[in-house]
């Protein structure tokens, strides 16, 4: 089984990608332990861990619309591994907000997700990635059959409060989140068109 | 009441101990570059201090005066101070300033001095600088973003300078401007991300206090580019952002003057904006900081630690109000 999945090009792609992250992982430790992710390397980890998980979230979300429009069909091996890739950078995100800004400390905790929005919104996204992340493995997908599919729409939502929550932490230079924004507009966007067209159709 | 300032402010000079940072970070320095063996100069590190050491004002640096205002604080190093900086009109992230500090161009710097003084006009730096005394003094820097350094500053009180263009009795604030040239931006400038050219500004009781300082240096040589070169303003007990950088202008007013944070959001950012563990910014909470090199969080002190001399300034104000 090993071997099948070696010899074919999508798993040398798939191991490509893990890889990647794994040295950029790695990049990030070492980093935070020489001294070259700057000044503030907790500031740097938490944006860059930020980041990522934000950057394979919409990779995993222009899938779709990339076989859609290119018939690219094979994409759809790599969907679930970059969807995890985010939710592992995402957890890595929260992480570092419970260990570093907050040292475990529950009250202080709580005070930062109710009282600043952009944290409301990143915990709720963080939350919602949960259950996607769990019912990701395909025992549990097959067990659930069509509500997997329903159930794995409230990704949108999470793309949506991810884009609001760096859009809010920023202080004045919103170009970054801006792009974000857009290029997920047309990530749904081209979503919405087949689903019309395909309801007109019928 | 300003014999009081003074008073204070020598008694908290008084507790702490003589201390000379200047020499045992350039002796540290030094041995860093020699144990280093590749060809750097600290002349190629920071050319601006090559510059400013042919100029005029080189005597100002050298016979500066050392006090014992923060020796028991121990100062970051110059490499964090000149590489970690929030300084837009050079670039938006943290090291954006140090990468695009030669944009900013020193050279024949002029300060307009305006509005109800019995001195306005157009002052030359060395105008300025010319008649203080330069003295080190290490103080607690706190950025709003819940970080914090300690930089040994080099400079004198501006309550010193402002006296000299005599203010009237009209003067209850001054106001600060940053260069800003429309025909020839600095790199940051060039999108209109905050309303061009920054502003701040002090209510005349702030500016006079002996803390704030008018800085021209750091280390004893002075200030880098990115640093907010070469006249800037320090007021230890606020926010960073009232620190206003690379100064041309400053304007004593009668009315409260706009400053660039609160233009940009009013809700966020008020005029006073002193450090205040209780009062929260909507997205930083304000009770603790990251001093710059440590990975946890430490509590932040009211007016920064420096209340015993200032916190009479906002006596029967709600600085919940006053933000």
């Amino acid at each position: 089984m090993l071997k099948g999945v070696f010899v074919n090009g999508v798993g040398i792609a798939k191991s490509l990608v893990l890889l990647v992250c794994f040295l950029h992982v790695c990049y990030l430790i070492v980093g935070v332990l020489q001294g070259y992710l700057g000044a503030n390397p907790i500031e740097s980890l938490t944006h860059t861990t930020g980041e990522w998980g934000l950057f394979f979230l919409w990779l995993a979300l222009s899938i779709t619309p990339l076989r859609r429009l290119f018939h690219w069909n094979f994409l759809v091996h790599f969907r679930r591994m970059l969807g995890l890739c985010s939710f592992v950078y995402i957890t890595a995100h929260f992480s570092i907000f419970i260990v570093f800004d907050h040292f475990f400390f529950l009250p202080s905790i709580l005070e930062d997700i109710i009282e600043r929005p952009y944290i409301s919104v990143g915990f709720l996204a963080f939350v919602l990635m949960i259950p996607l992340a769990i019912t990701s493995w395909s025992v549990i997908q097959r067990k659930l059959g069509r509500y997997w599919k329903r159930l794995h729409q409230s990704v949108y939502v999470v793309a949506i409060l991810g884009v609001i929550h760096y859009w809010w932490l920023v202080k004045a230079d919103i170009l970054s989140p801006l792009l974000y924004g857009m290029v997920l507009l047309v990530l749904l966007g081209v979503r919405a068109y087949f689903f019309y067209r395909k309801n007109i159709r019928v | 009441m300003k014999k009081d300032n003074h008073l204070l402010f020598s008694k908290m000079s008084m507790k702490l101990t003589e201390n000379d940072v200047t020499d045992e970070r350039l002796f540290k320095q030094r041995r860093r570059f020699i144990k280093s063996s590749m060809a750097l100069s600290l002349g190629a590190y920071f050319p601006q201090w090559v510059i400013a050491s042919t100029a005029a004002l080189s005597a100002q640096f050298t016979n500066r005066k050392k006090t014992s205002i923060g020796a028991d604080l121990k100062p970051h190093s110059m490499e964090d101070i000149a590489r970690y900086n929030n300084f837009y009109e050079l670039g938006y992230d943290k090291e954006a300033p140090q990468r695009n500090a030669s944009a900013l161009k020193t050279d024949g710097w002029t300060v307009e001095i305006a509005g109800e003084c019995g001195k306005p006009g157009v002052y030359t730096l060395e105008d300025i600088l010319k008649f203080h005394t330069f003295e080190e003094r290490i103080y607690r820097f706190r950025c709003v973003e819940a970080w914090s350094m300690v930089v040994p500053w080099l400079g004198f009180s501006l309550g010193d300078l402002l006296k000299r263009f005599e203010p009237n009795s009209k003067a209850k604030y001054v106001a600060f401007e940053t260069i800003y040239d429309r025909k020839n931006p600095l790199p940051g400038q060039r999108r209109k991300i905050l309303d061009w050219p920054y502003r701040e500004g002090l209510r005349m009781d702030e500016a006079m206090h002996p803390l704030t300082m008018m800085v021209t240096g750091i280390y004893g040589k002075p200030l880098p580019n990115q640093n907010g070169a070469p006249l800037r303003l320090v007021v230890p007990w606020k926010y960073g952002f009232k620190s206003i950088k690379s100064i041309v202008r400053i304007r004593f007013t009668e009315t409260q003057p706009e400053t660039s944070w609160s233009l940009s959001a009013p809700s966020e950012y008020g005029f006073y904006s002193n450090v205040n563990p209780n009062v929260s910014h909507p997205r930083w909470s304000q009770r603790r900081e990251r001093v710059i090199g440590s990975l946890f969080k430490q509590k932040t002190l009211m007016f920064n630690g420096y209340a015993d001399a200032v916190a009479h300034l906002y006596q029967g104000m709600d600085l919940k109000k006053y933000y």
